[in-house]
């Protein structure tokens, strides 16, 4: 195991550095997130329906935009230069380098969802700091699920023409069971409602997670097979 | 060449046939079949609508497991075959989405329902479409192949989440206006005219996908052809 975790770690923490440097893509998809959060809050009638009412769907719809943005640039990375390439020709495993690229994509939507997040709260003027807990179980479930189809498919994409176009086509299908489960269980979250009452889409999400970081996986290694 | 020759003017057989059969579930659809009682003449869409369902499903499911087979053995006919069925099956669901929403005006006083077979084969529509669409973008078949394939099973393994998510986003709401029939027990003649048709769309499938199949065969050995003479 630890020949897969060793180096998928190192891609991980490369991936990671690379970003801390440079600060590109976490600053565009931050300021991405907060123009999405601050579009979607007047984009209703305010004397018909609360904002209350639109948080939920306005966080899930900026969490994907944003992680698209990051998931978009995973793999444009390696593609200059041929570095993945060299990755492949250091003999790690190949799941090591899907589970490495996956880890990083999910360092970087993490952190603007971490930072996006507060400011949610303060736009939309709520008060989650008991429902914190669930509400983080709900983001980390779907947040694998995007990153997990999300780092496949951007692998793929990059070889093609129009790869940032083509990225949203073939991934947004997949999204939705992850992003229709996380609403409904945001929103009954944010009620107040128990964790018991949101458990099917729960387990949706749980269900979802397994099977497509599985199957993302096992089928890594046929997007890289030259 | 002269065997993809062989293999499309097979298709075109076929696809004439199906034709002919088509034109013959028409007639006994309109003039051989009893009205059914409470839809009226709304319901002979059915008799179209639900066996182009069928098979547009049926080339998806071809496709996804064409995939599996694809990444197993690697045989670039397999990636040609499921490629074809999939652009057939993407025709096939514009008839499914467009006759669909025809019947359900007069009798679901909608034309779109969020229902779970609904979205999930609006969801499968655009995905096969995306599935066509990353085809188009990618010149090596090699790569070509692989990517769809990985993409296909994908597809597959998404259908039940589609399907089992707008399920319960619907029972948890449910549509008042949405009031659909318990599936009655189809009177022998209705039956037979829906079986028909299936048989008429089998045999389109059939002719199209062999058709296209040459087709892809035809276009890679040009394309074969002139990347020697370069």
């Amino acid at each position: 195991m630890s020949s897969v975790l060793g180096p998928a770690l190192t891609i991980a923490a490369k991936d990671i550095s690379i970003e801390l440097r440079t600060r590109t893509a976490f600053l565009s998809a931050l300021v991405f997130a907060i123009l999405v959060l601050a579009i979607l809050f007047f984009a209703r009638d305010p004397t018909a329906v609360s904002a209350n009412d639109v948080a939920p769907g306005a966080l899930w719809v900026t969490f994907t935009f944003a992680a698209m943005i990051g998931l978009n640039r995973a793999f444009l990375l390696e593609k200059e230069n041929a570095a993945i390439d060299a990755l492949i020709l250091t003999g790690v495993p190949k799941t090591a380098i899907f589970i490495g690229k996956a880890l990083g994509n999910l360092a970087f939507v993490f952190m603007v969802e971490l930072v996006s997040l507060p400011l949610f709260v303060l736009f939309y003027n709520l008060d989650i700091l008991a429902q914190l807990p669930s509400l983080i179980l709900v983001i980390v479930m779907a947040t694998v699920a995007f990153v997990s189809v999300g780092t496949l498919l951007s692998s793929m994409v990059v070889r093609t023409r129009f790869a940032e176009l083509m990225l949203p086509l073939l991934l947004l299908p997949f999204l939705v069971p992850p992003i229709v489960s996380a609403v409904q269980a945001t929103s009954r979250i944010l009620a107040g409602r128990p964790l018991s009452e949101v458990s099917g889409w729960l387990n949706l999400l749980g269900g979802f997670d397994i099977a497509f970081v599985t199957l993302s996986i096992l089928l890594f290694e046929a997007t890289l097979a030259e | 060449m002269s065997d993809s020759r062989g293999m499309a003017r097979a298709g075109q057989v076929l696809t004439v046939l199906g034709l002919a059969a088509m034109t013959a579930v028409f007639i006994r659809a309109l003039a051989f079949t009893p009205m059914e009682s409470t839809q009226g003449l709304a319901q002979k869409i059915f008799y179209i609508h639900a066996p182009a369902a069928i098979t547009a499903l049926m080339a998806f499911s071809i496709t996804g497991i064409s995939s599996i087979f694809y990444l197993w053995l690697k045989d670039e006919r397999i990636d040609l075959f499921a490629a074809s069925s999939a652009e057939v099956g993407v025709i096939l669901s514009v008839i499914m989405l467009t006759t669909g929403p025809i019947w359900g005006k007069p009798i679901w006083g909608t034309w779109w329902s969020w229902d779970a077979r609904l979205t999930s084969t609006l969801f499968i529509f655009l995905l096969f479409i995306g599935y066509l669409v990353l085809r188009g973008a990618l010149e090596d078949p090699v790569v070509r192949a692989q990517y769809s394939s990985v993409l296909g099973i994908l597809g597959m393994l998404l259908v039940p989440f589609i399907h089992l998510t707008v399920y319960m986003f619907r029972t948890l709401h449910p549509d008042p206006i949405v009031m659909k029939p318990s599936a009655p027990g189809m009177p022998l003649v209705m039956l037979i005219t829906f079986l028909m048709g299936i048989g008429a769309y089998m045999l389109l499938y059939l002719g199209f996908v062999i058709q296209r199949y040459a087709l892809s065969v035809a276009q890679e050995a040009r394309l074969e052809e002139a990347a020697d003479a370069t």
